[in-house]
This record gives C-alpha cells, structure tokens and sequence, in this order.
C-alpha cells in the first residue's frame, strides 16, 4: 500500500507526462504482480463503487481527530477535498503498516467494507486509519467514497505497461479492454496476462468477450459563418450521420455468448435484457458498434428518460415497456470472426447494412445515413438536430480504418455538434473556487425571472450553476464587484445583489423535482458577459420551459 | 479589578487596553507608541524584519537587539534604539520588554506592563526551536495578541530534522542524476535556516543575491552558516549539474534562472501541506517547511502564557477565535491588520488567488465531461451561517 500510496502522491504532484510514465513504470517494475494488477486497474480509471458511506467516514474521521463539526468543515473549505482534509486531520498512525501490499489492502481491509452497518463499519475504519501514513490515507479515503482519480491517463498507462512487456502499446489498448470494469478483480494472472509476450499471448479471440478498442471522435470547430469545404473538401469523401446523444456501446457475440459492453469498457448486458435477446439472431463472431438509446414511437428519446432507465435497479417490465431500449447499430468491427477494422469505412456500412436488414430485430436499427448533395446542405439538416433529438452530425471519412481512441492516423470521425442552449441570466450567488484560503470566487449560481416583465412581483429563481467561460481578467473583475455586492455570507458562499447578466449555454435541459425551478440543465457555462443589458432583460422560467423537448414537456 | 499602581494619570481610553487596533497599527494608549505599524508614525516598535511587520517612514523605532542588523539592511538609514532580549524599559509609564518569538533571526514578542497588567504582542512565531534563531519563550501575561498565519488543524508539521533530511535527500538524487537543485524560499529567514541543515558535501551551494545579503547579515551576527556562493563567482560551469540553488519565489520564471538549464525545483513553504496549493506552484516538489507555529503550536503556545484574554491579529483569525471561545473558554477576539498581505516576504506563499482559479480553468481540475455525466445540478446557498 506504501508503494502505492507514493505513486499516487508523485504523479499528483507532477506535471509532465514522461515524468509520470516513468514512475509508473518504477513501480510496475517493482510491484508484486498482484498489487501491480490493482495498480493498473486504479490508474487506468477502474473504481470500485463506494464502500464506505461518505457521511460516516466524514463524521468518524471528525470524531478521530477530536474537532468541532464547525472546525471540521473550515478545514474542508480549505482544502477543497474530502479524501485529503481526513488525511491531514487524523492523529499520527499508531501501528504503521509497511508490509502488506495493495491487493492484500483492497481484498482484505477495504473490499469487504462494502455493505457492513455502521456499527461494524466505526471499527474497521479507526483500524484501518491506525495503519496508514498521510499519504496512504488519502488514498484509502479516495478508494472508499469511490472518489478515486488520478491524473494520468490511459494512454499514459497503456504506454507504461508496453515499456514493462516490451510489447507494441496498441496491443497492450487491446488486452486493456474490459479491465477497469466496476466489478473487476483483477488478479496477478489478468497482470501477467497485460504484459505478456507478443508470441505466446494466451488470449483466444474466438471465445472471449472482449470489445474492440473504441475509435473515437473529434470535435469539428469550425468559425463561424465558414464553409465546412475548406477544411473537409467535397462532401462526397464523408459518409454522414446523425450525433445521437446515448450510451456508446459494442456488442460482442461469439461462442454463441453475447456482450455488451459500454465506452467506459463496462459490461452492461444485464441492464438491457431486450438487447441482449438479440444475441440469439447474431451469428457467431460478430461485433457491432453503435448507441444504445431509448427508442419510442419510431423515434429517438431524450437522453434525460434513458438516465431515467440506467438509475433503476430494478428492471420490472413496466419500465422495459415504457423505457425500451434500442441499439443503433453504426459499425460493423467484426464478422465471423474476422476482424473488419482495417478494411475502409464503406464497406463496413455496407456489411453493416446487409447484416442488420437479414436479423430484422425490433431493437437493432441501422443508424441512418444523413444524405446532403453539399455542405450547404448538410449544415441546413444539422440545423435540425435539436427537433430530431440528436446533438448534430457525425462526418466519417469514407476511406478510414477503424482506429484505436483518438487516433488520427487510420482516417478520422468528425463530430459536428450544433450551438448550446443559451438564455440570459443573472448571478445571484457566487462561491469561493476549492483549495484556497485568499479567496476568489469562481462559482457562480444564476437565475432567471419567475414571471414576465410586467408582473409587479417578480423574484429570480436560481437554476444553473456556472464556472467556466470567462477570461481571467474578466473573472477578476468580476471578483471585485461581488465582493462590493455582497448581501450576506454562509460560509464559503455569498449572495449578490443581482446586477450582473450572463448569456449561459448549456447542452440538454431536463424537468426536475430537486429543483426550485423545475428544470436541470446539463454542462452550463457561461458562453458571455452582457455588461450592456439591465437584468430586467433577464430570460424567464417560461423561456427555459420552453426548450424542454416535447417528450418531456408533459411529465 | 486591578489597581493601577503607575505615577503616570489613567489613559483617556477608558476600556484600560495597552493596546487598541488603530488605522495605523496596533497601538499602546498609555505608552503613546505602536507595534509594527503599516503606517508612519511618531514611534514605532518592531517584532521583526519582515516587510509586512517592519515599514519605513517612522520617526523613532525600537526593537531587539539581535535583529538590528537585519532591520537596517532592510530599512536602511532609520532611527534606531535597540535593546537585548528580556531588558525592560520604561516609557511613559509602560515597561517594555522584548522576548525572542523564534520566527527568524531577532524577531520578538513584546511585552508590555503598566499597573500590573501584562500584555505581550506576538508577532509572527514558531515554537520548534531551531539553530538560527533564539528559540520561542513563553511569556506570562494577561492579554496575548496572537499571529494565525496557518490556524487551522490542517496544518501540522513534522520535525526541523526531518524535513531538513527531506530536502538533502532530494538534493542527493538530483546530484546523481546529475541535474541542479533550485530551491524557492523566502530570503529571510527560511534561507538561512535551510542552509544551515544542508549537507555541504552533496555539493556547492549556490545563493541568489537577495538570499547572499542577508547570509551576510546572519553570518556577523555569529550563525554558522555553509559556505555559498553567488552564480556569477563560479568558474567552472560545470559544477552547477551538483549545486542547490536558494532563490526567493520572485526570481522563478526569470532569465537568472537560465543559468541552471537542467534543474529540478522545489518550494519550501508551510502553504506546501496542500495538494492544490503545491500543484499550483507548479513545481517539482513541496517542501513543508514554515517559519510560524502549526496548529498545535498555537494552541501550545496560547495555553503557555496563562493569558485569559487573546487577540488574534493575522491569518486563520476566525476559527482560531471561535476555537477559543468555545473549545478553550478563553475570551478571543480578532484586530483586523495590515500583516500578512501579498508583499509579505515572510512566507504568504500563495500564488495570486486569480493565478489559481485560472490553472483550474485551464483544466486542472478533475475532468467533468464523461461520456453521459450526471446532470450537475443549482446549488443552494448553505443553509447557515458558519
Ligand atoms: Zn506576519
Ligand atoms: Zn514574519
């Protein structure tokens, strides 16, 4: 757990990537080949899911460290991360554990947390705490409220673990697939088998269930106003489709089994029955890429009913009727068993299509093609993504291979997003950023009018929070005219007399019960600062009603 | 209530305080004078050199006797009385005395006494003794007025020896590796305490002109300090691949630094005890190393002088007073001062707050987009008043 727990302190405290990649190759190096599993799985983004109530551990760290609810929050404030403040709070380890390594952690000390009544819980944690430095509480207590992060990324670990095997990164991407699932144990054998040899690699393709690699795309930013030409040449070179706003996910059938497996490499065939129904009309060694979304009245839903869907434990077959989910099937990266990804985008499709018209399964679609004779064209139907429920277009060159991540090299999937949402707001909160005593404030809560101007008794309901958009001498400015409008302090947060206007994009807007205004919006940001309006132009609750997608208008 | 046994008449303030907050300063009615004023004043008292407690302009300034020198290569041509650590004087009917605070190399608590009251005025402190500074006394009094640069529980540091053996293990690997070592530290005080706990035989040390003036200072005023030298006097280049190089934080990013091409950096700072501070410093290593007492330190030292009344002057002012109050049952309140603010070179080693939030703009902080994210919702404000 020490080796560990320094690892995790050294690549958060630096910067380059080859400084990490290097460490992390110390350690792999070094690492008993079952700590080095768990090492891999936390690094490449693996979470267990939280183990330990965050209230109780908050409230018995507290009680370690002998503070005052009050004293206990101040110092949170200050440090802006739970994980860390009980680390630095808690009295000196008693019985400091230097020999068991970070498998025998996880298996035997944290893993078996998961469920036990808080009575149990109190114990096993004060033991826990009495064992572990600083450092190895932080990252303990990041382990538990299943917080853990870590500022590396896969690639960076992938790259780690091809210098370690001495084998080529790209097949080490393919061996990673499925590791970092939520329920993953991995073992020293699941190490051994990510850094074996090249010739004796035991995986046999025809009976596994492992998804290809994602190939993923990039966002097209183009100025405004400019023809998409210039940079894309003749439309006739790209095979265009919808952006549906779904789950990502391959579907895997070989040995007469089927997976389904989401972008973040989880298995999620459980939670969608009626997908996984289809597996019987797959033929052996077949692999299709595609968006899971929910599928209703011959249309896509919002995304919104299929979170709705994700968020039930239980599936009862209400709510497989009135939330159906539906495969839009995009890609088809394996057929009888032979790998497709290297032959040309077209020809996939057209295999794809032939595929998916002889099964005819009621949820598996073909995700249409989108036909435009120009740009001019394509960009006019784009303009209709919003009334279509989709978040644009997706450009896929015709000639490309199906790459691996965000490579560029085996051609490219461009995604051509339409503008956010956007409404005029005012701020009317605003909070200090996290992890700093001199304070700024960073975090901004806006509002927008209950009624329409000419009501006498109109109040601002707050509906978004905000902290990203603006230029750093715009934030500071704004820091100083919220400190001179301060109406009143609670702890890190301040109202404002409202008097400034914000225009705030966002992506999706959803009806919500946790809400005072009854809606939640999704990635808001502040996209500008109207310093030449007056409030009162402030958009009302009516205007944000209405961009709620009709499906959702009446629920 | 006490009687007021002075031959001097009873000060015209009438809650009978030593020392009230005035714009000016912190100021002693009945003496007529203040201590570490951020103003000019007709007479001034000083705790110690640090831009922020010691301020030109004044007419008459006193101070203890080991931080003389200091404060006149500061201050440069003031005027200046001096006196040594635990001699009193009296001036309009307030002994005065000075008491080391163990902060940086003469700095000191004062103590002030009139009618069998006492009252002692901090200044910055720390309580681990360490080699070049007379080492914090506790010093009996009614009325204590306390620093809080780091009043928070969060901030607990470990031993002098430890971290020294930190910072030469560090040097020891950058040296094999063949790399510089620069270090960032504040020129007064933390540097020659640090380099008193280098091991010279790792390497030459290498001190940036601002930290060699001072090195000057307390070398004559009888540290032992290693020897150092300043870039310009080296010779032989190549040398520098071994050196540890003490610069204050204001030379990071500079063309002086380009003299160390291959280097590793480090901060030596208390604010280093949190991640989002040290990431933001953008070096390679944090070294928690302060001048002032931690938590526990204050609590100590507070508890040491029997005072019954405290007054907390900078820093973590709020939870430290409200701690007392309610934790210690001591009767707490705050001065607002003018310490401690952004020229402090003794050690507010925050970066600009605005320098902050923008490194976590530019994508510091955790990533929010996943594929399909929760939708993040409003906040409301918390629902009281901490
Ligand atoms: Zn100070
Ligand atoms: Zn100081």
């Amino acid at each position: 757990m020490k080796a560990f727990a320094e690892l995790y302190a050294e690549i958060d405290a630096r910067t380059g990537t080859n400084v990490k990649l290097a460490a992390i190759v110390r350690y792999l190096h070094a690492a008993e080949p079952a700590d080095a599993a768990w090492a891999v799985y936390f690094l490449a983004g693996g979470k267990p899911r939280q183990l330990v109530p965050t209230r109780l551990l908050r409230e018995q760290a507290r009680l370690a460290a002998g503070l005052p609810e009050w004293l206990f929050d101040e110092s949170y404030q200050a440090v802006g991360d739970l994980a860390e403040t009980i680390a630095l709070l808690l009295p000196p380890p008693t019985a400091p554990d230097t020999e068991h390594g970070l498998a025998f952690w996880v298996e035997e000390y944290l893993l078996p947390l998961r469920g036990l009544p808080p009575e149990e819980l109190t114990p096993r944690l004060l033991d826990i705490w009495a064992r572990l430095d600083t450092h190895g509480r932080l990252v303990c207590g990041k382990l538990l409220t299943g917080s853990f992060r870590v500022g590396v990324s896969r690639l960076t670990v992938t790259r780690a673990l091809a210098a370690v095997a001495g084998v080529e990164a790209k097949r080490v991407a393919e061996r990673m697939v499925g590791y970092t699932a939520i329920d993953a144990r991995p073992t020293a054998a699941d190490y051994h088998a990510l850094i074996a040899p090249d010739s004796q690699d035991a995986f046999n393709p025809r009976a596994s269930g492992q998804p290809y690699p994602f190939f993923l795309a990039h966002p097209l930013a183009l100025p405004e106003e400019s023809d998409p030409g210039e940079q894309l040449g003749t439309t006739d070179s790209w095979l265009a489709e919808w952006k549906w706003d779904g789950i990502r996910a391959q579907l895997v059938k070989r040995d007469s089994k089927m997976w389904l497996w989401s972008r973040g490499e989880e298995l999620i065939t459980e939670r969608f029955p009626e997908l996984a129904a289809m597996g019987e009309a797959l033929p052996d060694g077949t692999v299709i890429d595609g968006e899971i979304v929910i599928w209703r009245d011959d249309r896509v839903q919002p995304f919104a009913l299929l979170q709705q869907r994700i968020g039930r434990k239980n599936l009862t077959a209400k709510l497989l009727q009135e939330l159906p989910a539906a495969l839009l099937a995009y890609d088809l990266l394996e057929w009888r068993y032979a790998d497709l990804r290297q032959q040309p985008q077209r020809e996939r499709r057209t295999q794809l299509e032939s595929l998916v018209r002889a099964i005819a399964q009621p949820t598996l679609h073909l995700s249409p093609l989108v036909m435009g004779e120009s740009w001019a064209e394509l960009a006019a139907l784009r303009s209709e993504s919003r009334e279509r429920g989709v978040e644009g277009l997706m450009l896929k060159e015709r000639e490309s291979r199906y790459g691996v991540g965000r490579t560029r090299s085996d051609g490219i999937w461009w995604k051509w997003k339409i503008e956010p949402y956007s409404v005029d707001a005012v701020l009317i909160y605003a909070q200090r950023g996290h992890g700093r005593r001199a304070s700024l404030y960073t975090d901004f809560t806006f509002a927008v009018w209950d009624k329409s101007p000419d009501a006498p008794d109109r109040r601002l309901v707050p509906f978004a929070k905000a902290y990203s958009g603006l230029s750093d001498a715009e934030f500071r400015q704004l820091d100083t005219i919220i400190r001179k409008t301060t109406v009143e302090k609670f702890g890190p947060v301040r109202s404002v007399t409202p008097t400034q206007l914000f225009e705030l994009g966002f992506e999706g807007i959803a009806p919500s019960t946790r809400h005072k205004s009854g809606v939640a919006v999704r990635f808001p940001r502040m996209l500008r600062w109207r310093r030449d309006k007056p409030i009162s132009e402030a958009d009302t609750l009516e205007t944000l009603r209405a961009l709620l997608p009709p499906e959702l208008r009446i629920r | 209530m006490k009687i007021d046994a002075s031959p001097v008449a009873m000060p015209a303030d009438p809650s009978r305080d030593l020392v009230v907050a005035r714009p000016e300063g912190l100021y002693c009615p009945p003496g007529d004078f203040y201590i570490d004023p951020w103003r000019p004043v007709e007479r001034a008292l000083l705790t110690h050199a640090h831009s922020d407690h010691a301020r030109t302009g004044s007419g008459h300034y006193l101070a203890a006797a080991p931080g003389a020198s200091i404060l006149r290569s500061r201050l440069g041509e003031i005027d200046l009385q001096t006196l040594p650590y635990g001699e009193t004087i009296h001036h309009n009917g307030v002994a005065i005395s000075f008491h080391p605070a163990g902060h940086v190399l003469g700095s000191a608590q004062i103590r002030l006494e009139r009618g069998g009251r006492v009252w002692v005025a901090s200044g910055d402190y720390k309580v681990e003794p360490e080699p070049t500074c007379a080492p914090f006394e506790p010093v009996r009094c009614d009325t204590f007025i306390t620093e809080s640069t780091f009043g928070l529980p969060i901030y607990r540091w470990r031993s002098n020896d430890e971290l020294l053996a930190e910072i030469n293990a560090w040097w020891r690997d950058n040296a094999a590796a063949g790399r510089a070592s620069v270090l960032f530290c504040y020129a007064l005080g933390k540097a020659q305490r640090l380099l008193h706990g280098l091991d010279p035989a790792t390497g030459p040390i290498i001190c940036h002109g601002a930290v060699e003036t001072l090195n000057r200072v307390y070398r004559e005023s009888g540290i032992a300090l290693p020897p150092t030298r300043k870039v310009s006097e080296v010779e032989d280049r190549s040398v520098l691949r071994q050196a540890l190089v003490l610069a204050p934080p204001s030379a990071s990013g500079t063309t002086w630094l380009r003299r160390f091409p291959d280097h590793s950096d480090a901060f030596a700072s208390g604010w280093m005890q949190l991640r989002g501070t040290r990431r933001r410093r953008g070096v390679d290593r944090g070294f928690v190393v302060s001048d002032h007492a931690d938590w526990p330190g204050l609590l100590w030292a507070i508890n040491a002088t029997g005072a019954e009344r405290v007054i907390v002057t900078h820093g973590q002012t709020h939870p430290l007073v409200r701690w007392l109050c309610e934790e210690a049952g001591l009767d707490a309140q705050s001065f607002e001062t003018e310490y401690g603010d952004e020229e402090h070179d003794g050690e507010t080693g925050e970066p600009s707050a605005v320098n902050d939030a923008v490194a976590d703009l530019a994508g510091e902080s955790e990533p929010v987009q996943t594929s399909n994210p929760a939708t993040p919702g409003p906040a409301e404000p918390p629902p009281e008043e901490r």
